[in-house]
């Protein structure tokens, strides 16, 4: 309704683009009133009204996408959230400690012991030295600032950012009112809010920001030609490429935009200057990234960049070679020779690299990316994450609500009005959408993708909505408006396409555009409210009295561990907590969330499913002196170490093979009750979580040792301890930590020990050689 | 006011009262006996003298006395427990099994004598230390070819063995000549426990039987499996002595001359006391204790010891041994000491050259692996105190400006690059001017 007021007093064409978010956004009362006041006041012209209107609403997106992400804050506390960013949180304070140098030599003992971890030239430093930067300088502007605090707002930050990105990238691709519709539409979007809420301190924070940046200075180059925006995209890459490994996403997709637009015909000078000043200097500079190192030229995941590169070369040989020869014959046959041996010599090269070892295979994440099935067979590692799996349906539906069929007509509208810069855009959101679909964790890249199709469509759609609705039954617009609602009319009611109704049709439309987009603005908050601000290091739940519980037992455990155990203590858990235990805890942790030692994360899995007599032989050779387990049995929480289970069994089978899966398992079914296996019963993952819990009457009406997060009574309730005695256990049981006790004083145990040192050191020795 | 005053004098003397069992003066000093019958306090007099005059305090006690007590107000009031009740059902005051053990695992060192008829407590006693007496209560060992001669035919239960375990550490540098007298009940070894061991084995002709009545089936315990003197010696140190015989600890053995069958030597005088003397010495830790002090590494020519190592270093370690003679901490000189320096299994395992004067020391050079290592001192020798050293260090790889600048295998490529940026600049220099 106020929209449309709008441009009644501006009364221009172009003014109507502008209006056209302000319908759908939440800050649209605020809008209006600003051009509104100056209409009256200032009389402004109608360009510079125009200017007003777009700086505000982008003004006002901007400061949306940012305090929708503070829920969590407001929610809980200013904290750094989940696994990852804990890590990052951990690096980043040592690297406003110690300055760069020391980050960037930095050998972490306290992690992979006893192997410990080169930080520096294992992470990707973009993030750290981005917050570090931003601490930098808020102290230099004398804001007395924690640290933590920027890393809690840094996510927000850059998704405030991106929005800016996305209105460039609308513009260029569109126009500048779907730029406006792609910018709200980005700042709200729940599938880049899982990942950029305050707290959520992960790579992903920024790296989305970097990837929309390189994307957009790209196409600004092809569409220009201009070697300096090639330049600015190579930096945007330099930057993606030291924020996150997705970067592969941009080195593969940026060549097979331009092998299409080479198949398309559509090669000319301003995709080849773009193409290679980008694809060099951005090479040249992620070769400073010390974990990507020299992966540019001998990675298989890379290649295909470099092969585009020289095929470009060989176009534009034959180009100057179509240039100089008139004879059309001669330059066939030149063409043929040309083409024929540039492949011959780019397979063969490409043979030799793979087989003298030069070039490396695809990496078994590259392969799980285009085989869906790949992890689940070879990697399980890979697939036990969770975020690794298969996207389901309705989180497709969860993260992008209405984009999800907008985005196909959006796809409608980019066919209908095909450019160098809208086939790039079509490409990146099929492409990102396939691998959405492989993993649920990159709904995130696609976001972007669909966002700005999205808008495209929203934005087409409503501006010619609006022409119609504005022109006063003239005849010749009606081409254009069936078009577009025919479009929109597929979701909608059929219309009666007549001319009298034809004005009234369309401001159903319009009605019914805004209905849908103030949907989608109250299922994002709604969605970022109720399931992406949680931090999962604090656990809320709702009480018999319908208050909130909060359950802050990870932070007392790991505080626990600060204070009460020696500084040198190993504590041995599954993974996932590794980078908690080392961040919060300041102890050493056997294995943690960078997953890059298969072999010694099977052997915790191993100890973990063994029995406690093996075990405890595993844990002396690693010198383990905590063991802690995460466990939901009393406050049913349901990501807990005996449900991750079945993973650390696999994970251990998986290098040795003797763990096997169906020793845990009875008929194919993983119980822990007292049907479960024997040796699922025995082993120290279920003694240590259900050690003592026999003895807790857990729900009123239920036998003592019910376990909630499974629903079922536990199969063993006398469990006794030999070799670990139980240290600590949290409030309300989630951590439980247990000690080691040292070997017996009078006795001693040889046989196994031996064994089991043997089998170790063949595979610590194999892994070394490798 | 005057008492208060004297009680805090007294209390600054309190220290030197209290001489007791230190890392500094590992000895024992203040032993309790328990006795099932203070005569043996008589009849054993020649040992516990022998101890006496080496500077123990004996503090004699009957098994059953209510008012015995290991320890008061969490201190331990001795240092060293002897045994020699063997037929005590149950201890008097707040002594039981689990005070014992817990005695003997807080680092005190204990001397068991059984006999046959031994009661239930000693033999779990026994049990927990590794050592399993024969289960027939009645049963004694039986030796028909090395039994000691005496006037009356007998039993064969009087045993002469010279099975000794061959250590100079246990059993002092003067050779034992005479055999030594036993008559008691066997035992046999815990073949779960690696740390307990034989001293004075029995020959492989004994066998453990009750002499009384006629053997029916087949001995459980035979031939020198039979075990008559065993030691343990815990991973605290803690030295423990399990005797089958109490009376062979007795002034009547000490003293008789000994003839083992089939020889022709007669000895005037049994080993007994000479044996059981110096293994009396070792556990209560007179002899075999080594203390490792002063353990420090650091690079080749600094002095200072580093938090991290970098791959490739040269370092230097050392550690100082010390071996208590009774009275002072005296060098310890050996040439077997070994340093590993080790990431899950040593990486580098090494001799230490010593300079005779307790100081042990190797240089070496720190692999090409990074990771947390430890330097590890495993040295366990027969009789000798256990050390196990280790002391973890990070090893990082080399910092992003330790490596060379310029390698000479390069070399090509510089110049290739450097080529190709001035041709790139004449190149444009003619292209933009030459027309």
């Amino acid at each position: 309704m106020v929209g449309k007021a709008e441009p009644v007093n501006g009364s221009v064409k172009s003014g109507s683009n502008q209006s056209i978010p302000a319908t759908m956004q939440s800050p649209l009362k605020k809008s209006d009133l600003i051009p509104n006041l100056s209409l009256k006041t200032l009389k402004l012209k109608t360009k510079q009204q125009e200017l007003l209107i777009r700086v505000s609403i982008l003004c006002l997106v901007y400061v949306l996408a940012f305090i929708t992400r503070l829920f969590s804050v407001l929610r809980y506390e200013s904290m750094i959230h989940e696994f990852d960013p804990y890590f990052n949180y951990r690096t980043t304070l040592f690297l406003t400690e110690k300055g760069f140098y020391e980050f960037w030599n930095w050998f972490d003992s306290e992690s992979w012991y006893p192997l410990g971890r080169i930080i520096g030239g294992t992470l990707y430093p973009g993030l750290m030295v981005t917050a570090a930067i931003i601490y930098w300088l808020l102290r230099f502007l004398r804001f007395a600032i924690h640290i933590r605090e920027v890393c809690v707002l840094t996510a927000p930050f850059f998704a405030s950012n991106t929005t800016l990105v996305a209105y460039f990238f609308g513009k260029e691709v569109w126009d500048s009112g779907a730029g406006l519709v792609a910018a709200a539409l980005i700042a709200i979007c729940p599938g880049y809010i899982s990942r950029s809420v305050a707290g959520s301190y992960d790579n992903e924070g920024v790296a989305i920001f970097a990837l929309l940046l390189t994307f957009y200075l790209f196409v600004k180059a092809v569409n220009t030609g201009s070697l300096a925006w090639a330049l600015a995209s190579a930096f945007a890459y330099f930057y993606m490429v030291s924020a996150w490994g997705g970067y592969v996403f941009i080195i593969n997709l940026i060549p097979l935009y331009v092998l299409v637009l080479l198949i398309t015909g559509r090669y000319s000078m301003r995709l080849y200057v773009a193409y290679n000043s980008m694809y060099v200097l951005g090479m040249l500079l992620a070769m400073q990234i010390r974990f990507v190192g020299f992966q540019h030229v001998q990675s298989g995941e890379h290649m295909a960049a470099m092969g585009v590169f020289f095929l470009l070369q060989v176009f534009f040989f034959l180009d100057w070679v179509k240039h100089l020869l008139s004879d059309t014959k001669l330059f066939q046959a030149f063409l043929r020779i040309t083409v024929t041996t540039a492949i011959g010599v780019g397979a063969i090269a490409l043979g030799v690299g793979m087989a003298s070892g030069y070039i490396s295979p695809w990496t078994g994440r590259f392969y799980s990316l285009l085989d869906p099935t790949y992890a689940k067979d070879h990697i399980p590692i890979i697939a036990s994450v969770s975020e690794h799996q298969p996207t389901a349906w309705s989180s497709f539906m969860f993260d992008f609500h209405i984009l999800l069929f907008l985005f196909p007509a959006g796809l409608y509208f980019c066919f209908k009005r095909l450019s160098d810069a809208t086939i790039f855009i079509v490409m990146y959101g099929l492409t990102s959408m396939y691998f959405a679909g492989v993993m649920v964790r990159l709904i995130l890249v696609a976001t972007p993708a669909v966002c700005l199709i999205s808008a495209i469509a929203v934005s087409a759609t409503i501006k010619n909505l609006t022409l119609v609705a504005r022109a006063k039954s003239k005849v010749t617009q009606t081409g254009s408006v069936r078009g577009s609602s025919s479009s929109k009319g597929s979701s909608k009611a059929s219309l009666d396409q007549s001319q009298p109704f034809q004005r009234n049709g369309a401001i159903a439309l319009l009605l019914g555009a805004f209905y849908l987009l103030s949907k989608y603005a109250t299922h994002c908050t709604w969605v970022t409210s109720e399931a992406y601000s949680s931090p999962s290091i604090v656990l809320a739940a709702r009480g018999a009295h319908g208050n909130r519980v909060i359950f802050d037992d990870y932070r007392e455990a790991y505080f626990w561990l600060r204070k009460n155990t020696p500084p040198d203590a190993k504590v041995m858990s599954w993974w996932d907590y590794g980078y908690q235990i080392t961040a919060m805890g300041n102890r050493t942790v056997i294995v943690d969330n960078n997953t890059w030692n298969n072999t010694h994360i099977a052997t915790v899995g191993r100890a973990m499913s063994s029995y406690e007599d093996e075990a405890y032989e595993i844990m002396r050779s690693l010198d383990v002196d905590y063991v802690l387990v995460v466990f939901g049995g009393v406050t049913g929480y349901s990501s807990d170490d005996i449900n991750k289970f079945l993973w650390m069994v696999r994970i251990g089978g998986g290098v040795f093979p003797v763990i096997k899966e169906p020793d845990y398992l009875v008929n194919g079914e993983y119980r822990v009750d007292k049907g479960a296996a024997p040796k699922m019963l025995n082993c120290l993952m279920y003694k240590l979580s259900y050690y003592r819990f026999g003895e807790l009457t857990t729900e009123y009406g239920k036998p003592p040792g019910y376990d909630r997060a499974r629903g079922v009574e536990i199969g063993n309730k006398d469990i006794k301890l030999e070799y670990l005695e139980e240290a600590f256990t949290t409030s309300n049981w989630i951590v439980r930590i247990y000690k080691v006790k040292p070997p017996n004083n009078r006795w001693e145990r040889t046989m196994f020990h031996i064994y089991l040192g043997t089998v170790l050191r063949y595979h610590f020795q194999a892994m070394f050689h490798s | 006011m005057p008492k208060l005053a004297l009680f805090l004098i007294l209390i600054h003397f309190l220290p030197f009262l209290c001489t007791s069992f230190s890392p500094e003066n590992p000895s024992s000093r203040r032993v309790l006996v328990l006795l099932d019958d203070l005569a043996l306090k008589s009849s054993h007099s020649v040992y516990f003298k022998s101890l006496q005059s080496r500077g123990f305090e004996l503090d004699f006690k009957l098994a059953d006395d209510p008012k015995i007590g290991l320890q008061r107000y969490g201190q331990y009031l001795y240092d060293g427990l002897i045994l020699f009740c063997p037929t005590t059902e149950r201890f008097g005051g707040s002594i039981d099994l689990a005070a014992i053990l817990d005695f003997v695992d807080s680092g005190h060192d204990l001397i068991i004598a059984a006999d046959n008829n031994a009661s239930d407590l000693i033999r779990e006693i026994a049990t927990e230390c590794g050592v399993d007496f024969d289960e027939d209560p009645a049963a004694m060992v039986i030796d028909h070819t090395s039994y000691a001669v005496s006037e009356t035919e007998g039993d064969h239960t009087l045993i002469a063995s010279d099975d000794f375990i061959k250590s100079n550490v246990l059993l002092g540098s003067e050779k034992i000549e005479a055999p030594v007298l036993f008559q008691g009940i066997g035992h046999s070894l815990s073949p779960a426990n690696s740390l307990v061991l034989k001293v004075l084995s029995a020959s492989p002709s004994a066998y453990s039987a009750n002499p009384k009545s006629k053997l029916s089936s087949p001995p459980s315990l035979t031939g020198s499996a039979i075990s008559l003197v065993s030691i343990l010696q815990a991973r605290n140190n803690a030295r423990i002595l399990i005797s089958g015989s109490l009376v062979m600890f007795s002034n009547r053995f000490f003293r008789s001359g000994v003839q083992k069958a089939g020889t022709p030597t007669k000895h005037e005088k049994s080993g007994n006391e000479q044996f059981l003397t110096e293994l009396s010495k070792w556990v209560f830790h007179e002899r075999g204790h080594l203390k490792a002090v002063n353990i420090q590494h650091h690079k080749d020519g600094e002095a200072d010891e580093p938090s991290m190592y970098r791959i490739n270093d040269d370092l230097v370690y050392s550690v100082e041994i010390y071996e208590w003679s009774g009275r002072s901490w005296e060098p310890y000189v050996a040439d077997d000491v070994q340093v590993q320096f080790y990431m899950m299994s040593p990486y580098v395992l090494k001799n230490l050259s010593t300079d005779k004067k307790g100081r042990y020391f190797t240089a070496f050079k720190v692999p090409d692996v990074y990771g947390v290592f430890q330097f590890k001192v495993e040295y366990q020798r027969l009789g000798y105190t256990s050390l196990s050293l280790s002391k973890q260090i990070p090893v990082r790889p080399y910092r992003h400006n330790e490596y060379e600048r310029f390698i000479p295998a390069a070399y090509p490529y510089y110049g290739a690059a450097f080529s190709m940026m001035a041709g790139f600049f004449i190149f444009t220099a003619v292209h933009l001017y030459n027309k």
